[in-house]
C-alpha cells in the first residue's frame, strides 16, 4: 500500500482569506518599523511646529505653550516680514525662470544626442548634482570675493570694478549654480520620453520648427517643467545657506529669517509659523503638480 | 547627424553653445576652486604660488579634525539605519497589500519635499520639547548632540532609500521569487538568495544616496548640533561667515572630492544595476 | 545597375514624384543607392522589399524628413531636395501613426490646416469633412489613446488627406492590424485613392498587398531599386534573380546563355528560351510552380521545352496539389489546381515537366 503523505482536507473560502491576512500581517509588520519611526520623528515634530505656530512668546525669550493665539500668523502681516516674504518669493521666480530658460534647450540637446554622448553628457550633469552644495555656493564666494578672479577679469577687459558679492544678483546666481541639475533632470526625463516622430509628423504638417516646438514639444513635456520648476522653486523659497554665504544684510531671505528666529532673536512662534507657510507652499505646489498628472519628481 | 527635422543653423549653433556654457558654468567655479586652494597666497581668490600649506593645515587643525570625525560617524550610523528601515519600507510597498499603504505611501514622500528649513525648525523644537519632558519627568538630561543628529538624519535618508530600492523591485521579475519557492526555498531563503542579491544595486545606490545627503546636511545639522559635536559641513559654514581664509579652500575641496568619489561609486552601482536588470528580463 | 520605369508616358510632365539618382548614406551605412524613379500623376505606387532594403528611407526622403545625400528630387517638376517637410506639398501616414497624444482626434486632424493659417471655422468645416470621410465623424473628441489601432490609422490619413496634399505618403499603414482589418483597410484605400486621384506611395514588404493593390510596384533590395513595373511585369517578367524569388515562389534552373534564342542548363540540357544576355551570361530560368505541367515520362521528348524526373512528394493543399519532382541535378516544385479533371499523382512516378516557351523568364544575377 502507497503512503500518503498528508490528508489535504478542501480548501474552504476561510482557508483562502486566512492567507490574504497573513500576507497583509506580513506587509504591515515589514513597514511597522519605518513607520514608528517617522510618526515619532517626522510626524510628531511636524504637530509640535503647528502648536508653536500658535503660542506666544513670553518675556525672556521663552514660549508658553498655554493661551493660544493667532499672533504669530498676524505679525507675518508686518511690514518687515512681508518685505521678506515678497523678496523671496520674487529671487525664487527669478531664478527659477533663468534656470528653466537654461535647462530646457539644454535637456532638448542631450535628448537629441547619440546614446553614448547622451550618457556622457548626463554624467557631467549628475557631478554637481551630488557635489556638497555648501562647497558649490562657497566656491562663488571665491570667485566673486574683492580681487577674485571675476573682479580681476572685469578689469582687465575694461568694465571697471564690479560689485556683485553680497548683492541679490550674487544670491540668484549662487541659487541657480546650486539647483540647475534640478531643473535639467527631469526635464531631460520628460522629452526624452516623447516619440520625436510626432515632431516630425508635425513637421509634414505644415508646423514650422518654433511651431512644433510650440505646439507639440512643450505641451508633451509639461510634466518635466512642472517638476523641474517645483524642484527649483519650492527650495529657493527656502534657501539658508546661499543668502548666508552669498547675500549681505539687505537680501535676508524666508529662510535666514527663520533661522534667525530661533537661533538669535529666540521669537519661536513666529519661526514656527513662517516654517509652516513654508511647508503649506511646497504641499500645494505638489498637489497642482501630481493633478497636472505628473507621476514622479 | 543632420536631420531636416532638427534644429539647424542658427538654432542648431545656438544650442551647442548653450551647452558647452552650461558646463563651463558647471565646472569653471569648482576648478578655480581647487586651483585656489594650492595658491600661496593669503586672499582666497588670488594666485601666489603653489603650496601645500592649508592641506596640511587641514591635518593639523583640530576642530575640523574632530567635525570631520562626527561627521562621517554619523553619516555611516545613520546611513546604515535608514538603509535597514527603507529596504524594509520598500519592500512592504512593491510586494505587499496591506491596510494603511496609502497613507504608508504618502508619508514617505514628504521628507524628500519638505524644504530643510522647514525639517530643521521641526527637529529643533521636537528635541527642545522632548528634552524637557525628560527632564521633568525622569530628571534625566540630555542635550543635543550625536544622537540627535543621527536621529534627525536617519528621518530624511529613509525616504531617499526607498525610493532608489522601490524603483529596483518594481523593475524587478517577481516570478524569481515565486520561481525560488518552488524549489523549495522558504520565503526567508528567497529573500535572503534570490531577492536581496537581486536589489543589491538598488540598495547600494540608497546607501551610497543616504551617505551624500549626511555629508551635505548643513541647515538640519545646525539646528541639532550640541557644542561639543559638530558636523564638517556646519564647521565650515561657521568658519565661512566668520570669514573666508584659505583653510577653507581646502576643506572644500577635500569635501568635494569625497563627493565624487560617491558619485563614482553610485555611477558603478546604477551601471551594475542596468547590466543585471538586462539579465533579469 | 539604375532601372528606368519602361512606362510609355512622359515622365517630365506627367511624373507626381521624380527622383533622379538619389543616394543616401548613413554613416558607412548606403541606405539607398543611386536610385531614379518617376511616379505618375495619379497613381497608386507601391515600394516593396525586404526589411532594411530602404524603403522606409527612400519615403522619408520624399517627405522631407531625411535630407538625399546626394542625387534630385522634383515633386511636380519642382526640385524640393532641400527642402524642409512643412515646405512640401506631400503628407505621411507613419507607420506607427504618430497620433499627438495631448490633442483630441479632431484637433490632430486640423492640425495641418490650422499650422497652414487656414481660417478658423474652415479648419473646423473641414476637419469634420475629414473625419466623416474616414468614417469617424462620431469620435472627434476622443483622445487617440481612446481609439482602436484601426480606427487610430484612420485618424492618421484623415490627417494628412484634410491638407489636400499632391502626393500622400503610407509606410506600412497597415502593418500593425490583424489580418481581418488590413484587407478591409486595403480596400478602403484603394477605393480613397480612386476617388480623390491622388498620388499614393506606399511602403509594404507584404507583397500580396503590394500585387492586389498597386497600379506599378518598385521592388527594392539592398538599397537599390532592382524592377519597376505592373504587378503583372513583376511577376511574369521579373528582371533579375532577386525579383524573381521575392516575388511568389519560383523554380530557378541554373544555366549559361547560348544565343539569344538558347539556354544551356546546367545538366547540359539545351531549351529554347528567348533573352536578351550576352552569350556566356550566368542565368537562371525562372519557371513559375502553377506554369509547370505535369506529362508522362518523356512525352514531349525533344528536350527544349521540358525535362524528365520523379515525383518525391506530394503535399495536398485543398484548392491544389504540390509536387516535388526530383531531376538528376536539383527538385523542381510543380502546382496543379485540384480539378476533377486532373489525375493525381503518386510518388515514385516518372514524370516530365515542361512548359510554355513564353512563360517562362530568364534572370540574371
Ligand atoms: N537614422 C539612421 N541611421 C543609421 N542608419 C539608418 C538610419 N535609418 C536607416 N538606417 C539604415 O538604412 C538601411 C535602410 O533602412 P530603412 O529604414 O529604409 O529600411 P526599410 O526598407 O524601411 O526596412 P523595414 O521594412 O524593416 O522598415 C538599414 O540598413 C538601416 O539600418
Ligand atoms: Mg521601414
Amino acid at each position: 500500500m502507497t503512503q500518503v503523505l498528508s490528508h489535504p482536507e478542501e480548501v474552504t473560502p476561510e482557508f483562502e482569506k486566512d492567507a490574504a491576512r497573513a500576507q497583509s500581517r506580513r506587509g504591515f509588520l515589514m513597514a511597522l518599523p519605518t513607520f514608528v519611526y517617522l510618526g515619532l520623528f517626522f510626524v510628531l515634530p511636524f504637530l509640535i511646529v503647528i502648536v508653536y505656530s500658535f503660542a506666544t512668546r513670553n518675556r525672556f525669550g521663552g514660549t508658553d505653550l498655554s493661551g493660544w493665539n493667532f499672533e504669530a500668523y498676524r505679525k507675518l502681516g508686518d511690514s518687515v516680514v512681508r518685505d521678506i516674504l515678497f523678496r523671496s518669493i520674487w529671487l525664487a521666480l527669478i531664478t527659477t525662470i533663468i534656470c528653466l530658460v537654461l535647462a530646457y534647450p539644454f535637456a532638448y540637446f542631450i535628448a537629441t544626442r547619440r546614446p553614448a554622448v547622451r550618457n556622457l553628457m548626463l554624467v557631467f550633469v549628475m557631478i554637481p548634482f551630488w557635489s556638497n552644495f555648501l562647497v558649490r555656493n562657497y566656491a562663488w564666494r571665491v570667485l566673486l570675493g574683492n580681487d577674485g578672479p571675476v573682479s580681476q577679469l572685469s578689469e582687465v577687459l575694461g568694465l571697471g570694478e564690479t560689485r556683485v558679492l553680497f548683492t541679490p544678483v550674487a544670491v540668484v546666481l549662487g541659487l541657480v549654480y546650486g539647483f540647475l541639475p534640478f531643473m535639467i533632470l527631469p526635464l531631460y526625463a520628460a522629452i526624452e520620453r516623447i516619440d520625436l516622430r510626432l515632431m516630425e509628423a508635425s513637421r509634414d504638417l505644415y508646423a514650422s520648427g518654433w511651431q512644433s516646438f510650440r505646439r507639440v514639444l512643450l505641451p508633451l513635456s509639461m510634466p518635466g517643467v512642472i517638476a523641474g520648476s517645483i524642484l527649483v522653486f519650492v527650495p529657493s523659497l527656502g534657501a539658508y545657506v546661499t543668502p548666508e554665504i552669498l547675500g549681505g544684510a539687505k537680501t535676508t531671505l524666508l529662510g535666514s529669517y527663520i533661522v534667525t528666529q530661533f537661533l538669535t532673536a529666540r521669537n519661536w512662534p513666529v519661526g514656527a509659523s513662517l516654517s509652516f507657510v513654508l511647508m503649506a507652499v511646497m504641499l500645494a505646489a505638489t498637489l497642482v503638480y501630481f493633478r497636472k498628472g505628473g507621476r514622479t519628481l | 547627424m543632420s536631420s531636416p527635422v532638427l534644429p539647424r543653423g542658427s538654432a542648431k549653433l545656438g544650442l551647442t553653445v548653450n551647452a558647452w556654457l552650461i558646463y563651463l558654468f558647471f565646472y569653471a567655479p569648482i576648478l578655480l576652486l581647487v586651483v585656489f586652494s594650492f595658491s600661496a597666497d593669503k586672499n582666497v581668490g588670488r594666485w601666489g604660488g603653489f603650496t601645500f600649506d592649508w592641506y596640511r593645515e587641514f591635518g593639523q587643525n583640530d576642530g575640523v579634525q574632530s567635525a570631520l570625525g562626527v561627521s562621517i560617524r554619523v553619516a555611516l550610523v545613520s546611513t546604515l539605519v535608514a538603509v535597514v528601515l527603507g529596504t524594509m519600507a520598500a519592500l512592504s510597498l512593491e510586494r505587499f497589500t496591506f491596510r494603511g499603504k496609502k497613507v504608508f505611501d504618502a508619508l514617505l514622500y514628504l521628507p524628500i519635499i519638505i524644504p530643510d528649513v522647514t525639517m530643521a525648525v521641526m527637529m529643533l523644537l521636537f528635541f527642545a520639547q522632548f528634552f524637557d519632558l525628560l527632564d521633568a519627568w525622569f530628571g534625566l538630561s540630555l542635550s543635543k548632540g550625536f544622537g540627535s543628529i543621527v536621529i534627525s538624519h536617519i528621518a530624511f535618508s529613509i525616504s531617499f532609500v526607498s525610493v532608489v530600492v522601490r524603483a529596483r523591485l518594481a523593475g524587478m521579475d517577481d516570478t524569481l521569487e515565486e520561481a525560488s519557492m518552488d524549489l523549495y526555498a522558504s520565503r526567508w531563503q528567497a529573500f535572503r538568495y534570490v531577492t536581496l542579491p537581486l536589489i543589491f544595486p538598488g540598495v547600494a545606490g540608497g546607501a551610497l544616496l543616504a551617505l551624500t545627503l549626511s555629508l551635505d546636511d548643513v541647515v538640519i545639522t545646525q539646528f541639532v548640533a550640541g557644542p561639543g559635536s559638530t558636523t564638517l559641513p556646519v564647521f565650515v559654514f561657521s568658519l565661512i561667515r566668520r570669514g573666508v581664509t584659505p583653510l577653507i579652500n581646502a576643506v572644500s575641496v577635500i569635501m568635494l572630492a569625497i563627493s565624487i568619489v560617491l558619485v563614482a561609486l553610485s555611477l558603478f552601482a546604477d551601471r551594475s544595476k542596468r547590466a543585471s536588470a538586462k539579465v533579469s528580463n | 545597375m539604375t532601372v528606368r520605369p519602361t512606362a510609355d508616358f512622359d515622365t517630365a510632365i506627367d511624373a507626381a514624384v521624380s527622383i533622379g539618382r538619389i543616394t543616401k548614406k548613413f554613416g558607412d551605412v548606403v541606405a539607398v543607392d543611386n536610385i531614379s524613379l518617376d511616379i505618375v500623376d495619379g497613381e497608386f505606387f507601391a515600394l516593396l522589399g525586404p526589411s532594411g532594403c530602404g524603403k522606409t528611407t527612400t519615403l522619408r526622403m520624399i517627405a522631407g524628413l531625411e535630407f538625399p545625400t546626394e542625387g534630385s528630387l522634383k515633386i511636380f517638376g519642382e526640385e524640393v531636395g532641400m527642402l524642409p517637410p512643412n515646405k512640401r506639398p506631400v503628407n505621411t501616414v507613419f507607420q506607427n501613426y504618430a497620433l499627438f497624444p495631448h490633442m483630441s482626434v479632431i484637433q490632430n486632424v486640423g492640425f495641418g490646416l490650422k499650422m497652414n493659417g487656414v481660417a478658423k471655422s474652415e479648419v473646423a468645416d473641414r476637419a469634420a469633412e475629414a473625419l466623416e470621410m474616414v468614417r469617424l465623424g462620431g469620435l472627434a473628441n476622443r483622445r487617440p489613446s481612446q481609439l482602436s489601432g484601426g480606427q487610430q490609422q484612420r485618424v492618421a490619413l484623415a490627417r494628412a488627406l484634410v491638407n489636400r496634399p499632391k502626393v500622400l505618403l503610407l509606410d506600412e499603414p497597415l502593418g500593425a492590424l490583424d489580418l481581418k482589418l488590413r484587407q478591409e483597410m486595403q480596400e478602403e484605400l484603394k477605393g480613397l485613392q480612386r476617388e480623390l486621384g491622388i498620388t499614393f506611395v506606399f511602403v509594404t514588404h507584404d507583397q500580396e498587398e503590394a500585387l492586389t493593390m498597386s497600379d506599378r510596384i518598385g521592388i527594392m533590395h539592398e538599397g537599390k531599386l532592382l524592377q519597376v513595373g505592373s504587378p503583372e511585369q513583376i511577376y511574369e517578367k521579373p528582371s533579375n534573380r532577386f525579383v524573381a524569388d521575392f516575388i511568389g515562389n519560383t523554380n530557378l534552373l541554373e544555366g549559361t546563355v547560348q544565343d539569344a534564342e538558347t539556354v544551356c542548363l546546367a545538366n547540359g540540357a539545351r531549351i529554347s528560351v528567348a533573352s536578351d544576355h550576352p552569350a556566356g551570361t550566368a542565368v537562371a530560368v525562372s519557371l513559375r510552380p502553377e506554369r509547370a505541367v505535369i506529362g508522362k515520362h518523356e512525352s514531349s521528348g525533344n528536350g527544349q521545352t521540358s525535362v524528365n524526373g520523379v515525383i518525391r512528394s506530394v503535399t495536398y493543399l485543398g484548392n491544389a496539389v504540390v509536387y516535388q519532382v526530383e531531376l538528376d541535378w536539383m527538385t523542381l516544385e510543380a502546382r496543379e489546381e485540384n480539378r476533377t479533371s486532373v489525375t493525381r499523382r503518386e510518388p515514385g512516378q516518372r514524370v516530365s515537366i515542361s512548359w510554355n516557351p513564353q512563360d517562362v523568364a530568364v534572370v540574371a544575377e
